[in-house]
């Protein structure tokens, strides 16, 4: 890995021109990282100026019981095995009045596993119930695994099942699910996981009723720079169709207690996913390092290499946390923002589309 | 001669390094320090030494405001370790293919010199391994204690087994800032006389800087260019280890808290030192700002460590872009830095899986950076 950033994908960036697949795998083959995060800030900049997000938010996972059984995961459990949970929508409810007591979140994050017994109506009960408790909270929830899922439960349609949500309550939808789509790859990761087919036409479904939504890609297990290059040009390509999707927040792999172990992403690869996701998905919006997953300290960087959101305050994260997160669970607003002033950007509080939070 | 004022002219001047420091993009000031560490170690290889931190006492008369470990004598919790636990620790350390203990302690008012050189004495008898012990605070405690000057201090404990001496208690070596966060640790003047004495007797040493807790920028090209300058007269440094301050459960902290809740508690002294008192840590973005700093400007300096133990292993990766090119130590046991809250449990084989992975081969190596086992 000694090859510099080629002049030709150097002009392409500064005028905005798209990049090929193998001009992204060039990117990332460079040892040269410098200009690489300087490309990548430039994009950054073009887009969102200096301004780098953060959120009020909270996470709630209503049960780790999941038929699935992802290979990279260590949250999900079996029903009845040890560890296991499952919240009734009394107790999410109860939980939410402690979560939401301090610092006035604006955003709920929702996702879980795909429950065996639970009916689709449970799930519209609970968004409703969340959303009737407290008016004025968006509610991001469910991947497009559990949508699936929830479309096969309930016999309706993708775009019913998206309607009936959406009307229970549901403002926007996170991205995680989409893991590496390359079947190769995704068949040893996740074998009873939908197809990336199958997790781009749900995002496709939830743009075309008018839910925005996120994309993600898990990295840094047993694939390689091939399979994230593909990885990107799917997602460009729906989103050039659609335009539903606000942030791209590429995933670190964590190995402890799943059942591929392998080792942490290093985080100079961190960073250099950051950038590449910033030059590759052009018409992206925002590039997300997500706190939890890298790190305080690799997100801030993150800012230099492209991102322009480091997600939010969270108080509670169950999910990279089962894998041997080697953060904390929350960070404070004021934390955030001086994370991302001290990277030499101004910090703004949004809203869940990106909309500045005025208190 | 001209070659000579070729490298003169070439140097970093302060006023330079200042403005690097205060203005330069990081990615800009990064990429030069890479290419620094390219040019002085174009092999490509990052090196580790096998070390324990065995930390003989708590009890610690200097109480240093930035400091979580230390303990007065009548604490509950202050110790002294006893012979048997000690030599157990190094008989450890040898197993897991150790080559050096890093002996330090607190200031500890009932000990002399006696004690120090019949420890050293003790574990020499007994084991084949490299003591890098007592920082120029417990130097110079020692020598005061005994009525002896450094030198003669350092002397005994060369002969009686100490090999090399750690950079600790260096902080930032400003008076103006030491004044504050170290009021009783010896001033600036006498942290590099320790270090010059040791030099001149054949003692490899390292240099350290803990910043980001009140020093100005101005204040770190100080302490960079004394280093500097003492390392052109003797050579004696083997490595420069930046690292930033933890705030978690110290005195310096628990004081800014206070008085940001109660304003009225300010003490005159504090509030008039012009000097604010620390209560956010450095950020990873000044954290590789000051290492690539320093790789820029202490040109005479082989190694630059990168610091694991407080900036945890992913960013210790990245600082082997921005100008370390070695991982420290494995930290078979690290108390002080552990007692601020900060605690990153990694095994040798985290390590070499981290080196490898930010894209260098990882290495074994001794005190003085020679290579023991390549990866």
């Amino acid at each position: 890995m000694q090859q510099s950033i080629p002049g030709r994908i150097a002009d392409k960036v500064l005028s905005g021109t798209r990049l090929t697949r193998s001009d992204a795998l060039r990117l990332f083959e460079t040892d040269d990282i410098f200009s690489l995060g300087k490309l990548a800030a430039h994009s950054a900049e073009k887009k969102n100026g200096k301004r780098a997000y953060f959120i009020r938010n909270r996470h709630i996972n209503p049960t780790n019981i999941c038929i699935n059984r992802c290979r990279f995961c260590a949250f999900s459990r079996s029903k009845g095995q040890e560890g296991s949970f499952e919240l009734t929508t009394e107790e999410i409810l109860r939980k939410l009045k402690v979560r939401l007591s301090k610092d006035r979140p604006t955003e709920l994050h929702i996702v879980g596993g795909l429950h065996p017994d639970w009916p689709f109506e449970h799930y519209l009960e609970m968004i409703a119930s969340v959303s009737r408790d407290h008016p004025g909270l968006h509610i991001k929830a469910f991947t497009a695994v559990e949508i699936d899922y929830m479309s096969r439960i309930s016999g309706l349609g993708l775009s019913e099942t998206l309607s009936r949500l959406k009307k229970s309550g549901l403002g926007s939808m996170p991205g995680g699910g989409a893991e590496i789509f390359a079947p190769e790859i995704r068949n040893r990761l996740c074998p009873e996981k939908i197809s990336g087919a199958r997790w781009l036409k749900v995002m496709e479904t939830a743009h075309a009723v008018g839910i925005r939504t996120n994309a993600t890609m898990l990295y840094g297990h047993i694939e390689d720079y091939r399979h994230r290059v593909d990885h990107f040009v799917k997602l460009r390509g729906l989103q050039d169709r659609t335009g539903g999707f606000q942030a791209f927040i590429p995933l670190a792999y964590h190995p402890k207690n799943t059942a591929i172990r392998g080792k942490y992403t290093s985080g100079i690869d961190d960073l250099r996913m950051i950038a590449v996701s910033r030059l590759v998905l052009d018409n992206f919006d925002h590039i997300k390092a997500y706190w939890i997953m890298l790190g305080e300290k690799v997100s801030q960087l993150a800012l230099k290499f492209g991102a322009d959101d480091i997600d939010g305050t969270i108080i509670e994260e169950k999910i990279t946390h089962s894998a041997g997160a080697l953060t904390g669970e929350g960070m404070t607003a004021e934390q955030l923002a001086y994370m991302i002033r001290k990277a030499g950007k101004i910090p703004v509080e949004r809203d869940s589309f990106y909309k500045r939070v005025r208190r | 001669m001209k070659g000579k004022e070729k490298a003169l002219n070439e140097r970093l001047a302060s006023k330079k390094a200042l403005s690097l420091l205060k203005n330069a993009d990081l990615l800009e000031v990064g990429l030069m320090a890479d290419n620094v560490r390219k040019a002085l170690h174009p092999e490509g290889r990052v090196t580790f030494v096998v070390d324990r931190n065995i930390n003989y006492t708590n009890i610690c008369v200097n109480k240093c405001t930035f400091c979580a470990f230390w303990r007065d004598e009548d604490a509950p919790d202050a110790y002294l370790l006893d012979s048997d636990t000690l030599f157990r620790k190094i008989e450890e350390t040898m197993d897991l293919g150790g080559t050096q203990i890093l002996l330090q302690g607190g200031l500890h008012p009932g000990l002399g010199i006696d004690y120090y050189c019949s420890l050293l004495r003790s574990i020499k008898e007994r084991f084949p391994i490299n003591i890098h012990g007592f920082s120029p605070p417990e130097i110079c405690y020692i020598a005061d204690s005994t009525d002896l000057t450094v030198r003669e201090t350092l002397r005994i404990l060369l002969d009686a087994g100490l090999d090399s001496i750690p950079g600790g208690g260096a902080e930032i070596l400003s008076d103006r800032v030491r004044e504050v966060l170290s009021p009783r640790k010896i001033l600036s003047s006498r942290w590099l006389g320790v270090m010059e004495a040791a030099h001149l007797l054949g003692m490899r040493t390292t240099a350290t800087m803990m910043f980001g807790s009140i020093e100005k920028p101005e204040d770190i090209i100080v302490h960079l260019d004394s280093l500097r300058k003492l390392q052109d007269r003797t050579g004696g440094f083997t490595a420069f280890i930046p690292w930033s301050f933890q705030p978690g459960n110290t005195e310096l902290i628990r004081k800014s808290k206070v008085r940001s809740r109660k304003p009225e508690s300010k003490k005159p002294g504090t509030q008039n030192s012009g000097l604010k008192t620390g209560g956010s840590p450095a950020t990873a973005v000044e954290y590789l700002k000051v290492l690539a700093l320093s790789r820029l400007y202490l040109d005479n300096f082989d190694n630059i460590q990168a610091s694991w133990v407080t900036q945890g292993l992913k960013l210790a990766q990245v600082a082997l872009r921005f100008g370390a090119n070695d991982f420290g130590s494995t930290m078979i046991e690290e108390n002080v830095v552990a007692a601020a809250g900060v605690s990153y449990r990694v095994s040798r084989e985290d390590i070499v899986d981290s080196i490898g992975a930010a894209g260098f081969t990882p290495a074994q190596r001794d005190t003085y950076y020679n290579l023991i086992t390549e990866y």
